[in-house]
């Protein structure tokens, strides 16, 4: 077969994956290599259904010995099977790589004979990529759950980043969904990773020559939608992962109907959760960079998302004693809780009013964008002249902002739910 | 006083003089124009570009505010802000007062608008980092830009790092300047005229199976054009090898690298004729 066939079926069978991020570890230029890394990753395109393309995601093979009810690989699927040799992949990665199209590489595979075989196959294309061709740039490699550690850890010396799917976000789905996989068998080498890097970290300190070990951290993610925990299960594991695995991200993936499983949804009319999904995504972005918790942001008494309105606006609604939050004098942390200040924006307004005062003039010319904020804060004292609300009023124009904002069918769900509620 | 207006030629070093030349004399100028750049009715000063004067208010903005009041009217000169000149004289002339505390006052007007102008610049030059396209000809890399923003010099160091084994040459469509690198030493020079040369089909087979991956990975079920637009924006993708056929590649390009440019003797470490270029 074909170099280019075999792209197309590895690169089709790898696309459900979300992760497609080259972040989390810096690398200058080595004499003699090829490739450089920087923190904050690189998005070389984006494709039509706008998601960020950084590295060359595909699989090694896609022979699966597995049968996972909701994964297009499993056995019991009909569809064309190939596999790369290490030299083809390594030689593509170099020449893509050569025209600045990718990053660097994202391997996975689907489960070739078994676990070990599969990583050893692994192993010899990233090791071809790195001493051969001298590849210096990212690489992300999938561990294969089941696999030796020796062999998990061999790829995690090569690699940037792994990472392991938990796949579905509780055990029972998992045994109804995945047979094939178990919950201690996917944590294992997560916790694995967690303990090697760690202690590549420290060695790294008293040696500047000890082995790196997935330097960028690892990375997860789950099916969202296929299966019924609520968005408040969902983002307790997701905050738990970060605590407990040291997790760089976790990432959310809304059911694509690629099979007709019974206990699966059925695919007739079956519309992917993609709003339910953004709205993850975001609270997910408050766990990380905006010091709340999961607790915060869905309970007992909510224990889904409001999907007319983001988890920030939905907080900061429920807590009217929070505000109005005086940008003058308000600290960091408290200025981040405000609907339409970013991260960029609280730090612009904690630097500017070390100048002098700030206006509601002066926010706007900062950058920061008041359609949202204009609720929640107030400047010396005063809230924007001639702003006229009430609780109610608040609601329906913030959600109003989030239909235009949002792409037209997902806008469509929205105006569904508003006038079942109004 | 009658108004007064600036010519000059364009450079850094230029601009620099025309600072020097408005402290001394105390002008405040209207406008800063080209020397191609159409008659004024204004009274009219042109001081010759003059390098040891540039480089003295250069250092001073460094010693005598800081070095990041320095790295900001150097970056802001790079931008494609109307009028940048004047807001940067603007600036200069607070920073010599007030010194570094002026760098706090992000809701002044001027001060707003050359922050904003940076974010944008720097914005297009994270794109771009991802969004350059390189073709393979005869073993040389070569790609082409058209960016809003003077983002060449602050590209070069990125590139010539990440492919140091290599020869590069990346073409600024806006600002007729060629980036070129051998294996790692580089240097940028104006060139009017540039035409990528057709392509081997070694290199179409890659463009080729590019295209076809780029397609491939895209989700039919979550297409999603204004996402896409969003944080692609349409006007990077006319040089872009997933977007335009080998036909445009080659046939929508003008010019050709200058002749001789790469046996020049290119600097280690870069050029310095460009603000900041070696950071």
């Amino acid at each position: 077969m074909e170099v280019m066939d075999k792209l197309t079926i590895l690169a089709d069978a790898a696309k459900y994956d979300a992760a497609c991020t080259s972040s989390g570890v810096v690398r200058g230029a080595r004499p003699g290599t090829i490739g450089t890394a920087t923190n904050s990753g690189c998005c070389h395109t984006f494709s039509a259904d706008g998601r960020c393309v950084s590295l060359l995601k595909v699989l090694y093979t896609n022979h699966c010995c597995y049968d996972c009810a909701y994964c297009v690989n499993r056995r019991s699927n009909d569809v064309r099977r190939t596999a790369f040799t290490p030299r083809e992949l390594a030689e593509l990665t170099i020449q893509f790589y050569r025209r600045n199209y990718i990053e660097g590489l994202f391997l996975s595979s689907a489960v070739l004979k078994n676990p070990d075989y599969t990583t050893e196959r692994m192993i010899e294309t990233l090791r071809l990529l790195r001493t051969e061709y001298h590849f210096n740039g990212y690489i992300h490699a999938k561990a294969i759950p089941g696999a030796d550690p020796g062999l998990t850890y061999e790829l995690g010396l090569l690699a940037d980043r792994l990472s392991v799917n938990i796949e579905l976000p509780s055990e029972s789905s998992l045994s109804l969904l995945a047979p094939d996989k178990s919950k201690a068998a996917i944590f294992k080498p997560m916790a694995q990773i967690r303990d090697g890097a760690a202690q590549s970290k420290a060695e790294l300190k008293l040696y500047r020559h000890a082995p790196r070990f997935a330097p960028a951290g690892q990375s997860t993610q789950m099916i969202v939608g296929a299966t019924p925990e609520s968005d408040r299960h969902i983002l307790a594991l997701t905050e738990g992962l970060y605590r407990k695995y040291r997790l760089k991200r976790v990432f959310f993936s809304a059911y694509m109907p690629v099979s007709d499983h019974k206990n699966l949804p059925v695919p007739a009319g079956f519309k992917p959760p993609l709003l339910r999904e953004h709205r993850l995504y975001q609270a997910d972005w408050l766990l990380r960079f905006y010091g709340f918790t999961a607790g915060e942001i869905l309970d007992e008494g909510r224990p889904n998302f409001d999907e007319a309105l983001d988890p920030k606006s939905d907080w900061a609604l429920r807590h009217p004693e929070f505000f109005p939050v005086e940008v003058n004098r308000a600290d960091y942390e408290t200025i981040l809780r405000v609907p339409g200040v970013g991260v960029r924006g609280a730090r612009k307004i904690v630097t500017a009013r070390r100048y002098g005062p700030l206006s509601f003039e002066g926010l706007k010319r900062l950058g920061i964008v008041m359609k949202r904020a204009q609720y929640f804060i107030t400047c010396s004292g005063r809230m924007l002249p001639g702003l006229r609300f009430s609780p109610d009023t608040v609601y329906r124009r913030l959600t109003g902002l989030e239909r235009e904002a949002l792409p037209p069918e997902q806008g469509e769900q929205i105006t569904l739910f508003d006038s079942m509620i109004s | 006083m009658e108004p007064v207006c600036y010519r000059y030629d364009g450079t850094f070093a230029g601009f620099l003089t025309c600072v020097w030349d408005a402290l001394e004399n105390q002008i405040e100028p209207v406008g800063f124009f080209s020397p191609d750049g159409g008659a004024t009715l204004w009274e009219e000063r042109e001081p010759p570009a003059d390098r040891e004067r540039a480089r003295r208010l250069y250092a001073a903005l460094a010693r005598r505010v800081s070095p990041a009041f320095q790295k900001l009217v150097a970056r802001g000169f790079l931008t494609c802000l109307p009028e940048k000149e004047l807001a940067l004289l603007t600036l200069v002339r607070r920073g010599l007062r007030e010194g570094d505390r002026v760098r706090l006052d992000l809701s002044d007007p001027v001060m707003a608008r050359v922050n904003l102008a940076l974010a944008k610049m720097w914005t297009e030059w994270d794109h771009l980092k991802g969004f350059i396209r390189f073709s393979d000809l005869d073993g040389m890399l070569v790609g082409e830009i058209e960016p809003k923003n003077r983002v060449l010099p602050l590209l070069a160091g990125h590139f010539a790092a990440r492919y140091s084994g290599e020869r590069l040459a990346l073409y600024d469509r806006t600002h007729h300047e060629i980036f070129l690198s051998d294996r790692g030493r580089w240097k940028l020079l104006p060139a009017e005229d540039f035409r990528m040369g057709p392509a081997g089909e070694t290199e179409r087979a890659y463009r080729a199976m590019w295209r076809k991956y780029y397609q491939t990975i895209a989700i039919e079920g979550r297409r999603n054009p204004k996402c896409q637009s969003t944080h692609l924006p349409k006007r990077y993708r006319h040089v872009m090898t997933e977007f335009i056929s080998d036909e445009e590649m080659e046939t929508a390009l003008p010019g050709q690298i200058p002749a001789g440019a790469l046996e020049t003797g290119l600097q280690a470490g870069g050029s310095r004729d460009a603000p900041g270029a070696a950071e």
